[in-house]
């Protein structure tokens, strides 16, 4: 079992440490858009999960094979619909949400297949984009949203308003919410919902099924 | 029976018959105090394996990976080939530094029991008669290979597998033993395969069949004693087949509507088209070194392939409470065992709580894709068998 590069790699996202630690120890997890499994990996590593992933690019899924990883090659909105109820104790859906086709059947997929699902996303709400589409009249292009409008793969973002409202919607309980700033940094958690949603660029949910 | 001499390197229909009694890899035999029962309830007394190994065991005999060959393979999986004179069939795959590398991995092939290359098979002598088996030998299935292939390890001294690998029928094996053996298998590697033949595989199967016993020198199955051959069957149903494991776009890069050594068509029935003189040639390369009867036999085996069925008709239940490891892999343009089939197999998986990698490789090179240079499949088998989770 190597680790090389993890811990570094570890260190530099934020966003991971905050999904991990809404993990519980030893749960079945299913990383749902997995990328190059650095999430998968770090929650195996350090909170001895029983890890899954599903992942649509090639090199993704080989570099998780790579890491000893199980995760298949596939996609978000068409492949959910093969897994068991009940099958894991949490799903995971890392900046991810954003770049499917059907948010909400994903979104209640994972609440299906999981007890619990965590959900993180850039916020469209953010006072950057703002100032962007509403002052300079353009399609925001920045670090963390770096595609230009006519060739992102993120075609459905929302705000951290907005996903409140799908998981009202969707039946969704919400457990535990944290954003993230600018500088990937926690805000404080008595912040209002219109503070984070001008000033947290990413948020992290914890949901559960209501009833 | 092993009376026959033959000339040395004599490749060809020579070489290839006398490999079915005396094949030139290794061969362990089983005699009557270890009979293969067979799934129909009979039973081969006098058991013949070839098989070949590539480099070293290890001392806790854990390193060792089993590799299952296709319908018309063979145990010549990373050497040369004693018939074709040709190098192994997988040997992109395995050998020294490759995917499944042997400096670092004990590999073993042997060839299946129904075959023709020194395993037990209708081309075989029968020691009570002396004469070939033929259509005496009984049906073979897929699970009575595995049985077989267990002999064979269980005889190697080894207790579990590291990895057991292969594409087609090779799969359909990787599959079985997964299930049959749950306990003997660390890792298990299922490329381009099915957990059934469907119903059109079947068809093409029947086809080539036909093919071969509509040729009056079948006799019946009993052309062997009568020193003949149904070259023309045999190469029909291997030209049938081997249509199968191509893909239209594949045929049209590789060939198009090219004409062959000829500008303009011969308004005849020759081979005009380039395609057409290309399935000649592997209808008649195959006859030198296959048996009529073994692929039959063969055939049949993978015909009747359908592990839910085993399974009371949930292919979950062939998996549950598993530890082993897998990675399915299918091809894009592959229509003989579809992306799909791959995806029952691990949606199978997923619902039995296995740990299940799958992967789709995009290519136009149809079924073959899993014997070619392919290197998305290199890596993907490369990352899936270093990586040390479930040693």
């Amino acid at each position: 079992m190597t680790s090389d590069g993890n811990s570094r790699a570890h260190s530099q996202r934020v966003d991971l440490l905050v999904v991990s630690e809404l993990v519980d120890r030893g749960a079945r997890v299913l990383d749902v858009g997995c990328g190059d499994g650095e999430l998968l990996k770090l929650l195996v590593d350090t909170r001895g999960v029983d890890g899954r992933g599903i992942e649509i690019s090639q090199d993704g899924v080989n570099e998780c094979l790579a890491r000893g990883l199980s995760v298949i090659q596939g996609n978000a909105d068409t492949d959910l619909v093969d897994y068991p109820d009940d099958s894991f104790d949490f799903v995971v859906l890392s900046q991810t949400i954003q770049a499917t086709q059907h948010p909400r059947r994903v979104l209640s997929e994972m609440l299906r297949i999981g007890r619990k699902a965590i959900i993180s996303f850039p916020n469209f709400g953010h006072w950057s984009v703002r100032t962007s589409l509403g002052f300079k009249g353009r399609m925001p292009v920045t670090e963390n949203l770096p595609y230009s409008w006519y060739d992102t793969p993120n075609i459905h973002f929302c705000t951290i308003r907005d996903f409140v409202e799908l998981c009202r919607d969707a039946d969704a309980r919400i457990e535990k919410a944290v954003a993230l700033d600018a500088g990937g940094q926690r805000m404080t958690l008595k912040a209002p919902w219109w503070f984070w949603n001008l000033f947290g660029q990413q948020a992290v949910f914890l949901l559960s099924r209501r009833g | 029976m092993a009376t026959t001499s033959h000339p040395a390197p004599s490749f060809g229909a020579s070489q290839a018959r006398s490999e079915a009694d005396n094949p030139s890899s290794l061969v362990m035999r089983f005699g009557p105090d270890k009979p293969l029962i067979l799934e129909s309830g009979r039973r081969i007394d006098h058991l013949q394996i070839g098989y070949q190994t590539y480099g070293t065991l290890n001392a806790d005999r854990s390193n060792g990976i089993l590799v299952c060959h296709a319908l018309t393979g063979d145990q010549h999986v990373a050497s040369t080939n004693p018939v074709t004179g040709k190098p192994g069939w997988w040997e992109t795959m395995v050998g020294p530094g490759k995917p499944i590398d042997t400096d670092r991995f004990f590999v073993i092939c042997s060839n299946v029991v129904g075959g023709c290359m020194g395993t037990t098979g209708p081309a075989s002598t029968n020691p009570e008669t002396g004469q070939p088996y033929g259509l005496d030998l009984p049906l073979i299935t897929i699970p009575d290979m595995v049985r077989a292939q267990a002999m064979l390890v269980d005889a190697l001294g080894i207790d579990r597998l590291y990895c057991v690998a292969g594409g087609s029928m090779g799969g359909m094996q990787v599959l079985q033993w997964a299930a049959s053996y749950p306990d003997r298998v660390a890792n298990a590697l299922p490329i381009a395969t099915g957990p059934r033949h469907s119903s059109q595989n079947i068809a093409f199967h029947e086809v080539g069949r036909q093919a071969i016993m509509a040729d009056p020198d079948w006799r019946g199955g009993r052309y062997l004693a009568e020193d003949t051959s149904p070259r023309k069957g045999l190469a029909v149903a291997r030209m049938a087949a081997h249509i199968t494991y191509m893909s239209d776009e594949g045929l049209h890069r590789k060939f198009g509507r090219n004409l062959q050594d000829r500008d303009k068509v011969a308004f005849g029935f020759d081979a005009d088209f380039q395609i057409e003189s290309y399935l000649r040639h592997q209808g008649l390369s195959f006859v030198e070194r296959f048996d009529a009867n073994s692929y039959l036999y063969v055939t049949r085996a993978m015909d009747y392939f359908d592990l839910a069925a085993d399974f009371g008709g949930r292919l979950a239940n062939a998996f549950l409470g598993t530890k082993t490891r897998f990675c399915v892999v299918s091809f894009t343009s592959d229509w003989l065992f579809p992306t799909e089939e791959s995806k029952s197999v691990v949606r199978a998986l997923n619902a039995a709580g296995a740990k299940v990698s799958f992967v789709e490789v995009e290519t136009d090179r149809g079924h073959d894709a899993f014997l070619l240079d392919e290197p998305v499949l290199f890596a993907s088998v490369r990352g899936f068998l270093s990586a040390s989770e479930g040693r």
